[in-house]
């Protein structure tokens, strides 16, 4: 039949556009890091330390990168009010533990506001100017940026806190390379909300519902999709894993302060746009390899050091909107007409 | 037989654009209703008012209720599935999250539906983890009209499914399309350029131009009226 004939052929040709020169580009490239990092760790114990820290430190940057990227598939703009907002709800979590409540009990009531006031500032601020235009959407998540760095201040001051430590202050040795908890921490619990997140969207039948809202808003509405509620539940979403960043960034930094985010922020940003910006798995991988790069160019080349981070970070962020601008992942859309 | 969609004066427009100026049609259960006319005579504007994509004023009832400001979430839920022109298939999403889509306003199993719309498209089946923007024109004109199958609608709306698709695909479309009314009592409203297949397809018809309807009537009597033999027909 003309029909099956028709169908092979598309199957043919979906299958070769798979094989694409620059996804094999991509992952030589990303072997290639692998194999620099894996020998480095086991020449040198420094080397291996700065990694492991790097990972740990690029975890959380890729979560938040994770919810750039969620905010940006649902509203098609970067929310520069996430990291703030990150600090807003870490901030709340030193709040509740001054309460009494032990560290982990915080945190998962810290994740569940976190959610709420993501999907609330969608439905109160976001969803009236989302669609006049996208200067608009930007211009208000700038506002949120300000006015949550004004609240935290008004509520906590800017004097710098602590919060407990999540993990101890403990550490392992593997191979005379020493191992904190606190980094294994991080990874693992960075590691175990992004799974979490992913899962929903995969295989909940509510992630299908985000992902066409996401997509196709006009088109999911006519299968039945709340595409409003959809798009304020991707806030609450980006707002958790903002949280989790917030918190599991907290420790790395000694003292908790309002500007902490500031600068993990601009690593977010150079993760999502490594990652290709609509690409969840390419967030992560793009935290992964700012936070390694940053850690070993700090731990080898002092010059640069601590202070030379950010604009260095933003030396990357523009490299890659001009040499690749789709990023690592950006694929480009498979679409027939 | 009451009406399964009535629609009296309704009136809608694009901001200043009128493009509606009261329509009146009623779509009976179980039948297949084509609306013909010129391009811009408001019949897909008449598909989009029902599934409230555009704003409109006037009374749509569906089943006895009105439709009132519903937007399009609300009147999927109700159980009208509209396939747009230009499918509206999630091309970024696999031909089985296409489906499962379809059934989103339904709780529960939706196995049985995924397997009699594999009896009706079998190579869907086969295909289910393909993304559905790999797919031909045509297969993705089949994939809407299974997505809107899944979900199991009371009413169909269809808008001029034939466009772009060679003509053997068009038969075999209609040919489903017929089949689903048949044998499942599904009712269709249909949009069609291609007046000679809609009213072979139909039972009933309506004539629009530029926002009214200047006639109506069976398959049979449109398909023997001489303005319709003459501008749609063209014989």
């Amino acid at each position: 039949m003309e029909n099956a004939e028709t169908s092979s052929l598309a199957g043919l040709r979906a299958r070769g556009s798979a094989i694409d020169p620059g996804a094999v580009t991509v992952v030589l490239l990303l072997l290639g890091a692998a194999i620099f990092l894996l020998i480095g760790c086991l020449k040198s114990t420094n080397f291996a330390q700065y990694t492991i820290q790097g990972l740990a430190l690029g975890s959380v940057y890729g979560s938040l990168a994770l919810a750039l990227v969620l905010v940006y598939r649902a509203t098609h703009v970067i929310n520069f009010a996430q990291g703030e907002l990150a600090m807003f709800t870490t901030y709340i979590a030193y709040d509740l533990g001054l309460h009494g409540l032990s560290y982990w009990e915080a945190f998962a009531a810290t994740l569940a506001i976190a959610f709420v006031i993501g999907t609330l500032l969608q439905v109160t601020v976001i969803r009236p100017v989302q669609h006049r235009s996208v200067i608009a959407v930007v211009i208000v998540t700038v506002g949120l940026f300000i006015l949550i760095d004004g609240v935290v201040n008004w509520i906590w001051g800017g004097d710098f806190k602590s919060m407990k430590p999540p993990f101890g202050n403990g550490s392992f040795e593997i191979g005379g390379v020493t191992i904190l908890h606190l980094y294994v921490g991080m990874m693992a619990v960075v590691l175990a909300s992004v799974v979490l997140v992913w899962a929903l969207f995969r295989f909940t039948k509510l992630g299908l519902g985000m992902r066409a809202a996401a997509l196709r808003p006009a088109a999911a509405a006519l299968v039945g999709v709340r595409v409003d509620s959809m798009l304020a539940i991707g806030w609450g979403l980006a707002a958790l894993l903002g949280a989790v960043a917030g918190l599991m960034a907290e420790p790395s930094q000694i003292f908790l302060s309002p500007t902490f985010m500031q600068p993990i922020l601009v690593y977010a940003f150079a993760a999502a746009v490594l990652g290709g910006l609509e690409s969840p798995a390419g967030a992560l991988v793009g935290g992964l390899l700012i936070g390694v790069t940053l850690t070993l160019i700090v731990g080898y080349v002092p010059k640069i050091g601590a202070e030379l981070q950010v604009p260095f970070v933003f030396g990357v962020i523009l490299l890659i909107l001009l040499v690749k601008p789709t990023g690592l992942f950006g694929r480009r859309e498979v679409r027939r007409v | 037989m009451t009406a399964l969609l009535e629609l009296e004066d309704v009136e809608a427009r694009y901001g200043p654009v009128h493009v509606l100026h009261g329509i009146s049609l009623a779509v009976e259960e179980g039948s297949i209703v084509a609306v013909l006319g010129p391009n811009g005579a408001g019949k897909t504007t008449t598909l989009r008012a029902v599934s409230g994509t555009v704003r409109r004023s006037g009374s749509i009832r569906f089943a006895g209720r009105s439709l009132g400001r519903r937007g399009p979430d609300g009147v999927a839920r109700l159980g009208i599935a509209h396939v747009p022109e230009g499918r509206g298939t999630f091309s970024e999403l696999t031909v089985s999250e296409n489906l499962r889509l379809g059934a989103y306003t339904r709780r529960g199993s939706i196995q049985p539906e995924l397997e009699r719309v594999f009896t009706y498209f079998p190579w869907l089946s086969e295909r289910r983890r393909q993304q559905a923007g790999t797919l031909s024109g045509g297969e993705q004109q089949m994939l809407a009209l299974a997505r809107a199958f899944v979900h199991r609608p009371r009413l169909l709306l269809l808008d001029e499914p034939s466009l772009g698709l060679a003509p053997v695909l068009v038969a075999e479309l209609f040919r489903i399309v017929r089949e689903l009314n048949e044998d499942e009592g599904l009712t269709v409203l249909i949009v069609e350029q291609n007046a000679h297949l809609a009213l072979q397809a139909a039972d009933a018809g309506y004539v629009l131009e530029a926002g009214r309807v200047v006639l109506s009537g069976s398959s049979a009597e449109l398909r023997s009226d001489d303005s319709v033999r003459r501008s749609y027909l063209g014989y």
